[in-house]
């Protein structure tokens, strides 16, 4: 049976969390998908990212600009400070972001509890070096936390549920999930996901079945055109 | 007269004892003090502690020290291979020989318990990490509703940094985001290297754009270039 919807790519999942950033926020955005939202940030939207490594006020490095370790992002990309940014250290950066300063964290993750866990730095294999980087910091500070992943992994199996199977990075701190099937809020303290959009030509009940956490549909549930 | 200006990283860096706890600046391919950890490697002591945010990031400095045995544990909060510039493969080897202890901590808890230290405070509660395999072993509390980590101040015998511009009471700047760890670095430790560029004057840099207090510097030594 052929699919009626297409999932989508990861400029899509991109470009659906930079069409929700509002104006004059300031923003994290962590390694991967999230930091490609940055190439889709509305022109009319004044949106100051922010870096572990001091930085609030950026955008990517054209190509051509020679190689300074002092302007590069968390992920290691080349930047370029605009008019109106500023530098600080590591323990002003993250007094910005464990202090509640920033308005939001974009995270990728490997798994999203409808109690608003998250599961993004330790896959549990065995042997594997724990590294978490700022992940923790960042989903207990940040005023609102989006997480950023596939519907589901390359077998099948869903990455939204009820509980994580990975081990956290922190407990009930989730606002909102993005993924290439829907964008969904999450209700911690109702342990409710809300389908604020859904692809095209997906239906309710397809969702749900890729889903192992109970649904609910927004009134106003969008659809996203690939 | 105070002048802390050292002619060379060897003498900078000759008091180092073995089993010393090592803070080293940087953050990725920023802001590291590779000659110094060059130098370090050097000097020869041995059961360290390195207290850095990566492990060893491509073949020189870090790696190097690690490759040679010369470190008993790492204190990281990413001590993984990051794409292809963040080369962490001797980290990676000794690890899972089980010849390095590895105690990853989160980045921003890496630098506060180093501002702890730095600030004579004591233990401190953080929301970081609360509910997480990385809270494991450590008092916890729940306050006002809220969860909390007790984490330890994180103090160095020796500090090792990179700025971009000294003068002789260790006043120093730094290029862009190089800063990083280092100003907590050289704050928390008891005795703080600094490698500079350059070193100029007293009064050169305005006081107002002295981005680390000299009083936090007790070695400055310049950039002896790329081995």
């Amino acid at each position: 049976m052929t699919q009626a919807f297409r999932p989508l790519d990861r400029d899509g999942m991109a470009r659906q969390v930079a069409a929700d950033m509002p104006d004059g926020a300031y923003v994290n955005l962590g390694i991967g998908i999230p930091t490609l939202a940055a190439r889709y940030l509305p022109a009319d939207r004044e949106v100051i990212l922010h870096s572990e490594n001091g930085i609030v006020g950026m955008v990517s490095a054209p190509a051509d600009q020679p190689p300074d370790p002092g302007l590069l992002n968390a992920s290691r990309e080349a930047i370029v400070l605009v008019p109106g940014a500023s530098l600080s250290d590591h323990v002003v950066s993250f007094t910005m972001i464990r202090g509640g300063h920033l308005d939001i964290s974009v995270l990728g993750a490997f798994e999203v509890a409808s109690n608003g866990d998250i599961a993004n730095w330790d896959t549990g294999e065995p042997g594997a070096i724990p590294a978490v980087g700022g992940a923790m910091d960042l989903v207990v500070g940040a005023r609102s936390i989006w997480a950023v992943m596939s519907h589901n992994t390359r077998e099948g199996a869903p990455k939204i549920v009820e509980r994580c199977t990975y081990p956290i990075t922190g407990q009930a701190v989730v606002d909102r999930v993005y993924t290439d099937l829907a964008v969904l809020d999450v209700d911690r303290a109702a342990q409710r996901l809300t389908v604020r959009a859904m692809v095209a030509g997906l239906s309710f009940e397809e969702l749900q079945r890729r889903t192992a956490a109970p649904l609910s549909r927004a009134p106003d549930c969008r659809i996203v055109e690939p | 007269m105070l002048d802390k200006v050292i002619d060379s990283m060897a003498e900078a860096l000759a008091d180092v004892q073995d089993g010393a706890t090592i803070l080293i600046g940087g953050f990725g391919i920023a802001g590291i003090p590779t000659e110094l950890v060059c130098a370090l490697l050097d000097q020869g002591a041995r059961e360290l502690t390195i207290v850095n945010n990566n492990g060893g990031d491509g073949p020189i400095g870090l790696s190097q020290l690690i490759d040679a045995g010369r470190v008993r544990k790492l204190v990281s909060s990413y001590a993984r291979s990051v794409g292809k510039t963040g080369n962490a493969e001797a980290f990676a080897r000794e690890y899972e020989a089980g010849r390095i202890e590895l105690e990853c901590v989160p980045q921003g808890i890496m630098a506060e318990r180093m501002r702890a230290a730095a600030a004579g405070n004591g233990p401190f509660f953080t929301p970081t990490g609360y509910g997480t395999l990385l809270a494991e072993g450590k008092e916890t509390r729940v306050i006002d509703g809220r969860g909390y980590v007790l984490e330890q101040p994180l103090h160095g015998d020796f500090g090792l940094v990179r700025a971009m511009q000294a003068d002789r009471w260790g006043n120093l700047m730094f290029n862009r985001a190089e800063r990083n760890f280092n100003p907590v670095v050289a704050m928390a430790s008891r005795v703080a290297v600094a490698q500079v560029e350059s070193i100029v004057p007293l009064g050169a840099i305005d006081p107002e754009g002295v981005q680390l207090p000299g009083i936090f510097v007790q070695r400055v030594v310049r950039r002896e270039g790329d081995r």
